[in-house]
Formats: C-alpha cells, structure tokens, sequence
C-alpha cells in the first residue's frame, strides 16, 4: 500500500517537473506573442508585461511589419524555392544514388566518396568563390537557387539513398529488366515506389535547412527577392531603424507556418529526424 | 549492365550542379588561400602570408577560443538535459507524446528567428539588473548557451529516446532480477546499449555548435567588441566587413574547415571504438 | 499529409504563375539590350521616397530603375556582396576619398557628364589626376537640435541657474553644460524624462558618436596641425594625437549622464528610439542632422512644433568656440559601376541627371527627399521646407565657421567599430575613459598600416 502511494507521488512529482519544462519551452514563443500586440516602444520597456489598455496596439504592428517587408512576397518565395529545391534534390540524388550502388566501378565509389566528403565542410570554405561562380553562370535567381540548392543538398541526400538501395535486393530490378523496362522505367516504375520512405525523410531533412536557411539566399539573390529570413534580419536597420512592434509581429508570422506544418505532420517529421540522424 | 550508359540522366544533372556549386568553389578556395586577391580573377601568389595574418588576427583567435567554449558548454548541456528528459519520457508515463511534441517544436525554427526571440527574452531578463545582451560577453555566451540548449534538448531528445526504445526490455528485467540496482542497470545495460545515439547526438551538437552562424548574427551580432563573434561570423565579417582582407578570408574559413572535418572525424573514431569494446 | 501536400501545391503553383508572370515583362525589357538602372542607395529613412521615383522615371521614360537600400551600418557589405553579383549595381555610394580608395576599380569618370556641369561647385566632387569619379548630391548639416518650447519653460523658471534667457545664447560648452545640468535638476517640472534623448548604443546604432561626434576633436586636431582641409590632413594622417580627447569625453559624459535612458539600458536604444524621445517631447535636445526630420514628423502622437526645432552648434569646449557653426558636409558621392554595360552606364547616368535638372525630379529631391542639393540647377527657392533643412540653410548664411566633416576620411568602418565598442564598455562601466582613447588612436593607426 505504502509503495503505491510512494509511486503516485513520484509521478505526481514527474508530471510537475515535465509541465514545468513544458511550460518554459512554450513561454519564448508565448512571450513573443503577446508582445506583438504591443506599441513598438513599449515592448523593449518591459517585455514581460502583457499589453494593457495603455499599450496596446491591436494589430498595427502586424501591419506595419507586412508593410516593411512585403510579408507575402517573402512567404512565396521561401515557398517556391523550397518546394522546388527539395523536388530536385529527392528527384536528381535519388537517381544518381541508385547509379552508384548499381554501376559499380572506381569512378562511382570516388564519386560516393567526395559526395560524403562534401557533408563535413562548413559553408564558409566555399562562401565567396561559391557566390562568384554562380554569379558568373548568371544563378543567382530563384530558378538558378534550386541548382545551388541540388549541389548543396547533395551531399547528404546520396549518402543517404545509397544507404537504402545497398538493402534494396537487386533481384526486383533485373525482373522488370527483363520484362523490357529500360533503366529509367525501371528506376521510376519499381525502384523509386521502394525508396518512398527514405525519400521523406530526405525531403523532410531538406524542407527544414532550406526554409531556414539565411546566408546562402541572401548572398545570392537576397536584395531583390527576400525569403522570411531575409525579410526578418532585414527589419534591423534596413528601414533606418529597429521597429521592435513589426519585428515581433513578423517572428510571430514566421513561426505560425511551421508550426502548422509539425503538428500536420509530426509523425513524419519525427521519424525523418531519427531516420536521418542515425543514418548521417 | 544497360544502366551504365544512363550516366548523363541519372548522374549528369547532381553531379553538375554539386560541380558547380561545391566541387570548383572549394578547390578555388583551397588555391585562393594562397594568394592575395579581390575578385577571384586577380590573384596573386603570397604563399603562406594569409594564415600568418589570420592566426596573429585579434578578432579571429578570440572567435576561435570563444566557438571553442561554447562547443564545450553547450554540448554538455545538452547532451545531459535531453538524456535525462529522454530517461524520464521512456517510464510509460501517459500523454509522453504530447511533452515530445512541445519539446521539439523549437528545433524547426530558423536561426535567425530564433535569435531575435531570444534577444527580447534575454534583454528582458537583464533589464532588472540595469543591462542589457551586448553589455558583456558573458552575456552573449551564456544567452547562446540558453537558445542553443532550446533549440536542440528537443532533437537530440528524440534520438535518444529512439534508442532507449531500442533496448529490449527482458534485458533490463533480467538485470533487476539478477539484484543490480537502478545505477548499475544504467550503467551496464542502458548506457552502452544507447551508445550509438550518443555518439550521433555528439556529432550533431558539435558539428552544429561549431557551425553556427544566423542565430549568432542575430542573437549579438558579434557585440560588444566582436567578442562574441563566432567563427562562421568572423570569417563572414573578414570577407564582406573588410576590403583587402579577402585572401585572409578564405584562409580562416580553410582553417575553420581543417577544424571541423578533424573533428568530426575523431570523435566518429573515438565513439565507434568504444561501441566495439562494450 | 496528402491535404497538406495539394494545399501547398496550389500556393507554389499560384506563386510561381504570378510571379512569373511579372518577370516576363521585365524580360522583355532585357532583350532590347538591357538598360536597367540598379541604384544601390545608402539612405533607409528615404528608401520608400527613391522607389517611388523609380517608378515613376519608368512611367516616363520606360527605363527601369531598381532600387535596392542597404540595411543601416551594412552599406559596404552589402555593395561587396552585391558587386560580385550578374545583376550588379550601376549606381552606388561612396563616402568619401576613403570610399573611393576601396572601390576606385569600379568608378566610372563622370568628367564629361552634365551631372558634373551642373555641381555649383566642383571641388566638392571627389577627383584625381585621372577624372571625376565621385559626385556630391546632397549636403547636410548636424548639431544639437532642441525644442525650443521646452528650453522657453527652462528660461522662465524663476530658480534657473544661469542668467541668459534663450537658447540662442548658449555659445559655448560651459554654457551648455550649466543649463543642461540645471535643467537635470528641474526635469519634473518641465515634464522630461532627460535633457538628451538616449544615446543608441545597439550595433549599427552608434554612428552618431562614432563619426558625427568624433568629428569634432580630430577636426580641431587637424586644424591645429595645417591649414589644409581637415578633411585632406585626416585623409593623409598615419596617426593621430587625439589632442582633444577629453573635450570629446566631456559631451559624451553630457549626454549620457543628463539622458532620459540609464547607462546600462543605452545599448538596447536605436536612433529610432532617440527620436521618438525627442518628437514626444520627452528629452529636450538630440544630437542628429537634418535628415532627421522625416523621422520626428513620423512619430505618431509627435508634440514638437516645426517652428520649435533648432540647431545648437557642437560645442566642446574648445577657445574660440563662440564663432563655431554646425557642421555642413557631405558623405554622399554618386558614382557609377563602370565595369557594367555601355547601355546601362548611359541609362544610369541619364537617370541621375533627369533627377536632379527635371521638373518632376527635382521636386522629389527638394520636397520628398528634402535634400539641399549642391546643384546649380535648383533655383532659390527650390529648397527644402523642413524645419531641420531651413535651420541648416539659415546656419550657412550666418558669420560662423562651418566644421567640415572630417569623418569622410576616418580610416575604415572597422574604426569606428572599434570606437563605438570602446564607447559602449565605457558608458558601462567596464572600461575606463583611457581605455577608449587607447582603442581610437590603436586602431586609426592599425586601420591606415
């Protein structure tokens, strides 16, 4: 009997202690929140407070803010370049992984090998020659962005895919090319249907770096066409000045998408986390 | 094999945008590191001048030093605060899936983002001591400290819960029948069962404290004095911040590389040889 | 998920056709042999002003002018970045000698250009042996601006503490420093947080120290030491004695100690913030420039009548200083990218001059930009009707010395970096005043090795 009320304690215990952290993962965004709602000189006064008839502002902010850094705009193409960048990336990498695994010769495994290689090296190493090759080749627009994105991304999403095919038994292969597929039908009919789950981890990986990703969009395209980022660490200083009530409002209209994304689709995010984690 | 002549469809298109993009820019950099030069197009040789210039470069030995305790700190921190929570969230409690899903949604935030909410938090917080974030650099380091540990306790968190739930649980049945207490069980059959999440959870913390930029730009920016300047953001700040410096530039960022991959290389060894000996 | 994956879809799609569809106009455009105008400009307080003139110079002309502001203390990064780029910028900024030192491999000569003729005066143009490569567009004028309501209740306080009785008065630092710290004293009753708005002190917020302030010792050290410019010798000088350090300590000490703002909360404050203060009527004074007006007028709930803002000269202390003016200059110089095409170096120059000689340009630059342009081609009354530009206007004709702005031929923005950093562990207590002369003369010295 003394045991089991010992143990309800316990958990008790746990369950406070959990809430408690609970609470203080959320309070960040909470606190971000309610400050939005607050006149722009007030915020930095007390950020603790909530708003008050004194000072708050409705949703001024909110409007000065999408009106300093054409808010839209910035979701669009944070968007566009997104979607499209993880297409290719799943499309191109998966394709050229199953021709390593399959075409094996010394070419390949060096080719697999500086692949790897490429996942270790900070972005730093090649930041400025990176930016001049592409400038030069005339990429550096959105459309040029999903290539730089498929170089970059490459990396990983091979490693990743060649990891997977090396399971895929080779038998089901030859079956369908037999049957007189050709290597691309055969990729697209039977070996690509199989990869699926890999695939969404590596999208997943991906959608989360790109859409966060502020340095390498805003070297290259970044003055004409801001992604979120962009348009967020543009609000200090771009407009002569910090407008701290458009900066919460904006934080909190970056956040609200992704948030809607993970708890859409939070059993696959999880997942492609662990899966990517323990395979890179 | 047919599959051999479909090198231009299947391999073409990666490989060259991977050329692109990554191949020749990091062999450019490597050679570019060599020399003095503006706009890639008007090197000149300087042999080894560059590396002198940037170790005997105040801001960039402070950079290192300063990424270098932070990497220390916060990998700790968050290797212990995730595993504990990760522990905790494993009893067969009931609603664990939902403590999961507040956990981890602050990894999926962008830096940038991240750091500005974390500069109003912080600043808040100093304001009743009459300070604010860029007062001191300990200021800067420990605030980075905290958002780090935010933004990663709930990813890492999700690894190693992964591999809790990897341990047969008949093995941690045995032990208590065998009379093991609670810390010998931890000890002989958790920790070195879960010793491939720690070793990917290491490699992420590291690899990504070392690597940071966009929450370091935004939380301080490098304030007070470049203090608390990283060395993603010294390298950014020597390229861009700095006309004539762009040689010294490229040769921190092959020395930030030369640290990164050397890294990332012995602690891969260092781990997977313990895993082999357990 | 699959709800999910059409939603976005839809909106990738939708995106991709809308703004596609814009840029194939603009394609078009390019295939007649492209004459885009890009204009990288360095003034955030007017970038909404200058894309509305794009617009409609395009509406005009059908030339298009993109126009991209940098964010505020990343002007030289952004133009490194940007240079680099297919799409590079054909105008940009330079600040100075020393801006043109950085960037003479990309400056066109403008000698044979009607820009040029029309520069009332042209030494003011930035020019070697070679040409013409820098073209001054706007000159401005800083010091202390006050709110003269506020000093009026300050004057009609029978327990002042000084015996002249308008702010006009004040003509030297001591002055200044005894009726700023009386009127500390009796902030309740003139209903001010401070005498001076904040001291912004954040990153990218210091320039108002670190160059328009300092200005004012190396300016006296210089003259002290040659009859040249100042603005020449600072250009040459390897090194400097900081002669005048401690006049420069004793304003910065002035402001921050008579601040609306404690010490230690000043590195949170934005020149936004400063303004603010002043435009609510709760400081009575700021250090800015004329460009400031748009700012004040901007605040809702602004209390300051335009007939109530004037300019006190920078006084630091210095024998003489009665005679001092504001300081009149200019860190603007056009310049064009010579190393873009022949067409887009033609439209851009042609876009600038149709700026400042047109009708409809030059009515932007007078009263939207509200610049006090250095052209011949402004009549006398095409000046602009700000309170700040009319002060300024009215301080050149007076019998004062105008300080040049020496700050034009600072080593590099590492300098003032440093300086402000050093500023701000100053204002915080964790460094002492010689320890910011150390780090000033350190890095001029560092910065011109």
């Amino acid at each position: 009997m003394n045991s089991v009320t010992a143990k309800n304690i316990i958990k008790t215990l746990l369950y406070l202690l959990l809430i408690g952290i609970g609470l203080a993962f959320l309070a960040p965004i909470i606190i971000v929140l309610y400050n939005s709602f607050k006149g722009k000189f007030y915020i930095s006064d007390d950020p603790f407070a909530l708003p008050n008839a004194g000072t708050f502002s409705g949703i001024e902010n909110y409007i000065s803010g999408i009106e300093k850094t054409g808010f839209p705009a910035a979701f669009g193409w944070s968007l566009f370049i997104t979607v499209f960048s993880v297409i290719a990336i799943v499309l191109f990498t998966s394709m050229t992984a199953w021709y390593i695994v399959r075409v094996k010769n010394g070419f390949t495994k060096a080719l697999y090998y500086i692949f790897v290689f490429s996942m270790i090296v900070p972005f730093q190493m090649v930041m400025f020659t990176m930016t001049k090759t592409v400038a030069d080749l005339g990429l550096d627009t959105p459309w040029g962005l999903i290539i730089v994105y498929l170089g970059f991304g490459a990396g990983l999403a091979v490693f990743m895919f060649c990891g997977f095919v090396k399971s895929v038994p080779v038998e089901i292969e030859e079956a369908a090319m037999i049957d007189g597929c050709n290597p691309f039908q055969t990729f697209f009919h039977v070996v690509f249907p199989i990869m699926k789950p890999t695939a969404i981890t590596v999208a997943i990986l991906d959608a989360m770096w790109i859409w966060n990703d502020y340095l390498l969009p805003y070297l290259l395209i970044g003055s004409e066409y801001k992604t979120i980022p962009i348009a967020v660490q543009y609000l200090r200083g771009g407009y002569g000045s910090v407008d701290m009530g458009a900066m919460m409002a904006m934080l909190v209209l970056s956040i609200i998408p992704i948030v809607v994304f993970y708890l859409s689709c939070q059993k696959y995010i999880i997942k492609g986390i662990v899966a990517g984690a323990v395979k890179g | 094999m047919a599959l051999k002549k479909w090198f231009p469809i299947f391999v073409l298109p990666t490989l060259a945008a991977f050329t692109i993009v990554f191949a020749v820019p990091f062999i450019l950099g490597l050679g570019l590191s060599f020399t003095e030069f503006t706009t890639v197009l008007d090197a000149k040789w300087v042999a080894f001048e560059n590396y002198i210039r940037a170790f005997s470069n105040r801001d960039f030995l402070n950079a290192l030093w300063f990424t270098v305790k932070f990497a220390v700190v916060s990998v700790i921190t968050i290797n212990v605060i995730s595993f504990a929570l990760a522990s905790l969230l494993t009893k067969g409690l009931k609603g664990t899936n939902l403590f999961r899903t507040v956990f981890f949604m602050p990894n999926l935030i962008g830096g940038i983002v991240l750091g500005y909410i974390w500069q109003l938090i912080i600043n808040g917080i100093l304001q009743n001591i009459g300070v604010t974030i860029t007062y001191d650099a300990k200021y800067g380091f420990w605030g980075l400290v905290f958002m780090m540990n935010w933004q990663l306790i709930g990813y890492m968190m999700i690894i190693y819960i992964a591999g809790i739930q990897n341990i047969p649980t008949d093995l941690q049945d045995a032990s208590k029948v065998d009379g093991a207490s609670r810390l010998q069980t931890l000890r002989h059959v958790t920790v070195p069962l879960v010793m491939p999440s720690v070793t990917i959870c290491l490699f992420l913390t590291i690899t990504n404290s070392f690597k940071l930029f966009d929450q370091n730009l935004a939380l301080t920016a490098g304030a007070p004095s470049k203090q608390t300047a990283m060395l993603a953001l010294d390298i950014y700040n020597t390229f861009y911040g700095k006309i004539g410096w762009e040689g010294v530039g490229q040769a921190k960022a092959v020395i930030f590389f030369i640290i990164v991959a050397a890294i990332s290389f012995a602690q891969l060894i260092f781990t997977r040889k313990k895993e082999v000996e357990q | 998920m699959k709800k999910i994956i059409s939603i976005l879809t839809v909106a990738v799609l939708l995106f991709t056709v809308t703004a596609c569809g814009k840029k194939d106009t603009t394609d078009k455009n390019n295939a007649k042999g492209d004459n885009t105008v890009y204009f990288l400009n360095f003034k955030p307080e007017v970038a909404d002003i200058y894309k509305e003139i794009a617009q409609k110079y395009e509406a005009e002309t059908g030339v298009k002018v993109k126009v991209v502001t940098a964010a505020s203390n990343t002007y030289e990064t952004t133009l490194k970045s940007e240079i680099a780029k297919s799409d590079a910028p054909t105008i940009f900024q330079i600040n100075g000698p020393v801006g043109y030192q950085s960037w003479s491999k990309y400056c066109k000569d403008l000698s044979d250009t009607k820009l040029y003729d029309y520069l009332s005066d042209k030494e003011l143009a930035i020019k070697t042996a070679e040409g013409v490569f820098g073209i001054p567009y706007v000159v401005e004028g800083y010091g202390i601006i006050y709110n003269n309501a506020i000093m009026d209740k300050y004057f009609a306080l029978k327990d002042k503490a000084v015996t002249i009785s308008k702010a006009e008065e004040i003509t030297n630092f001591k002055l200044l420093k005894e009726v700023v710290e009386d009127m500390t004293k009796h902030k309740q009753e003139l209903g001010i947080d401070g005498v001076f708005a904040s001291t912004s002190m954040s990153g990218g917020e210091q320039w108002r120290w670190t160059t328009h302030l300092l200005n004012m010792p190396v300016y006296y050290e210089m003259k002290d030491k040659s009859d040249d410019s100042a603005i020449t010798s600072a250009y040459s000088a390897k090194d400097i004695d900081f002669k005048y350090s401690e006049n420069f300590k004793n304003i910065f000490d002035l402001y921050v100690n008579n601040s609306t703002t404690e010490k230690g909360l000043l590195s949170g404050k934005s020149v936004e913030n400063s303004m603010a203060e002043f435009a609510l009527g709760k400081a009575a004074m700021v250090q800015n420039g004329n460009w400031a007006w748009d700012q004040i007028s901007k605040v809702s709930g602004n209390t300051v009548k335009a007939d109530d803002i004037k300019y006190l000269p920078l006084y630091i202390g210095i024998d003489g200083e009665e005679k001092q003016g504001l300081c009149i200059g200019t860190e603007n110089y056009l310049a064009i990218n010579k190393n873009v095409s022949e067409e887009k170096q033609k439209s851009s120059v042609a876009f600038l001059e149709w700026l400042f000689s047109s009708k409809t340009g030059k009515d932007y630059v007078v009263n939207k930009l509200n610049f006090i342009s250095p052209f011949n081609t402004f009549d006398d009354n095409e000046k602009p009707d700000d309170p700040l530009a009319r002060e300024v206007i009215s301080w050149m004709e007076k019998d004062k010395t105008t300080v040049e702005w020496v700050f034009n031929s600072f080593p590099s923005l590492d300098f003032k970096d440093d300086v402000g950093n050093a500023l701000l562990e100053y204002v915080q207590g964790s460094k002492s005043w010689e320890d910011v002369e150390k780090a000033t003369k350190d890095s001029w010295k560092a910065s011109r090795e």
